[in-house]
């Protein structure tokens, strides 16, 4: 009995609170990464300074440099993010915001923040989620659970390669991982803009981070609002491991996969299938 | 008359927890038309996946702007958009499927919460890409032979649906509060029915010729015929 009537008289002052406040996003979006607090109020003075440029006064991503950058700065009143943690169709975490700004993409304009401090970062993401219902009425989602990596073998690598052709990774990124696949020149993304599939040759980074993990958290939460989507509910922990050891070796640096998969191919490339319509097996 | 709608109402409530009683239902019919010129249908390229064209013999055009004799148009989402008295929720599994590269049916009405299951009857990979503003928006892949994605809605939205392997497939998911939505057929025909007695906003959506709402009465177990005729428009 007692905690109920505390928790009333909580409610009740908290309302009071609210009453008084005038526009209430301020304490409604907070933002909370490990032990820092973001406010809204001092986030707005640095989105106006630091952000404003190309996402815009409203958070639209229609700032006065956004016809000059493509793709597009996001826009933040459709609460739609490409790197998460969480599943498709989820809010991403506070961290996951963190982490964006932090690590900034290498596949856009939008640069590192690192120059800013942690807290600064914090009250950022306090600001961008008022531009947004969606963080009034839902909850970011639950990260997705990531197993831990077993080591990467020619078999692995052979088993992602096969799962790369199934899942027609390759429709959009290309036989090779070039981002030339056949469905490659007409994505678009949820604004009906043009919008290019990654290119694996192109550099060591992936969009939302470097690390395996990241890449496995890539095709397992999907990049929303664009073309890339979840593939959760079709791959399990192992296979996505398999596709990630795959994937490594498509890039043009020396990864512990490509190491592996020179020396196989060394005495095994003839029995391979091309990637490709009909393609893929052993 | 006045008494007939109060024992009418009146036993709507009585039989509104059991499901779908024996209330005097009535029945709200009628026809979609257009004035104007519609944009053109046309026959649409899946050159790209070549399983998809050799699955149709005759090419088949987009549905984006269906008509039919005597300017009748279909794919038009016909639902009460007000005066709904507690109906039953609708709770059968709404199907959608992707067949030949194409959305069966173009637009699938469904209420909030109803179960959605979305089938791939194609030997090959979708990802459906709903375009919820509203609704969270998702994007899944689905290759072949994967078990059908099941789903709800939790707002009333008409949510764009794509595929971004296969730039032609287009749908629409309207999800609706009411659990009264009829879509009209070939003939441009709807019905809306199980309809107690009471005043109703009946509201026609076509995602290229707008909405129109007519308010219409029923007053027992009749059925009532309201027409729509959609202003179309070329691009
Ligand atoms: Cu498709």
């Amino acid at each position: 009995m007692r905690p109920i009537i505390r928790r009333m008289a909580r409610m009740a002052a908290l309302s009071v609170l609210l009453g008084a406040g005038g526009t209430t996003a301020g304490w409604a979006q907070e933002s909370q990464v490990g032990s820092i607090t973001g406010h809204t109020d001092a986030g707005k003075k640095l989105y106006r300074r630091y952000c404003i440029g190309c996402h815009g006064p409203s958070g639209d991503g229609a700032g006065e440099n956004a016809p000059w950058i493509d793709p597009k700065p996001r826009d933040f009143t459709l609460a739609v993010f490409k790197c998460r943690s969480t599943p498709s169709g989820a809010l991403p975490t506070d961290e996951d915001l963190f982490n964006a700004i932090t690590r900034g993409f290498v596949t856009t304009y939008m640069p590192q923040w690192r120059p800013l401090t942690a807290q600064n970062r914090t009250d950022l993401i306090a600001y961008i989620k008022t531009f947004s219902p969606k963080w009034r009425s839902g909850k970011p989602g639950t990260p997705i659970a990531i197993p831990a990596e077993p080591a990467p073998t020619a078999e692995s690598i052979l088993r992602g390669r096969q799962l790369f052709q199934r899942m027609e990774c390759w429709k959009c990124h290309g036989p090779a991982g070039h981002g030339d696949g056949p469905s490659a020149a007409t994505l678009t993304d949820n604004k009906d803009l043009p919008i290019r599939p990654y290119d694996f040759s192109t550099g060591t980074r992936f969009m939302c981070g470097a690390t395996n993990q990241d890449l496995y958290r890539i095709f397992m939460t999907g990049l929303d609002g664009s073309p890339m989507p979840s593939f959760a509910d079709q791959l399990k922990p192992a296979e996505a491991w398999d596709l990630v050891h795959f994937l490594r070796t498509l890039q043009p640096i020396e990864t512990r996969e490509a190491a592996i998969w020179r020396d196989w191919l060394n005495t095994h490339a003839r029995e391979l299938k091309p990637i490709g319509p009909g393609g893929g097996g052993r | 008359m006045m008494l007939r709608i109060f024992a009418g109402s009146m036993l709507v409530v009585l039989v509104g927890a059991a499901g779908r009683g024996p209330f005097p239902a009535g029945t709200i019919n009628g026809k979609v038309t257009y004035t104007g010129t519609p944009p053109k249908a046309h026959p649409i390229d899946m050159a790209k996946e070549p399983n998809c064209v050799t699955q149709h013999p005759t090419p088949v055009s987009t549905q984006d702007a269906v008509t039919g004799p005597g300017n009748s148009v279909r794919y038009v989402v016909v639902y009460i958009a007000a005066g709904d008295q507690g109906a039953p929720a609708a709770t059968d599994t709404v199907h959608y499927d992707q067949k030949g590269c194409m959305y069966i049916p173009h637009v699938a009405a469904m209420q909030v919460h109803q179960p959605l299951a979305i089938f791939n009857d194609d030997p090959h990979s979708h990802n459906i890409h709903p375009l919820a503003r509203i609704n969270p928006e998702w994007n899944k892949s689905q290759p072949k032979g994967a078990p059908p994605i099941r789903t709800t809605w939790e707002q009333p939205e008409f949510i764009a649906v794509k595929c971004n392997v296969h730039p032609w497939m287009h749908g629409y998911f309207a999800v609706l509060a009411t659990p009264h939505f009829s879509v009209t057929d070939t003939t441009g025909a709807f019905m809306l029915a199980g309809l107690p007695p009471g005043k109703y906003t009946v509201t026609a959506w076509h995602e290229r010729f707008g909405t129109q709402s007519q308010e219409v009465t029923i007053g027992g177990a009749e059925t009532k015929t309201v027409n729509f005729v959609l202003t179309a428009k070329p691009y």
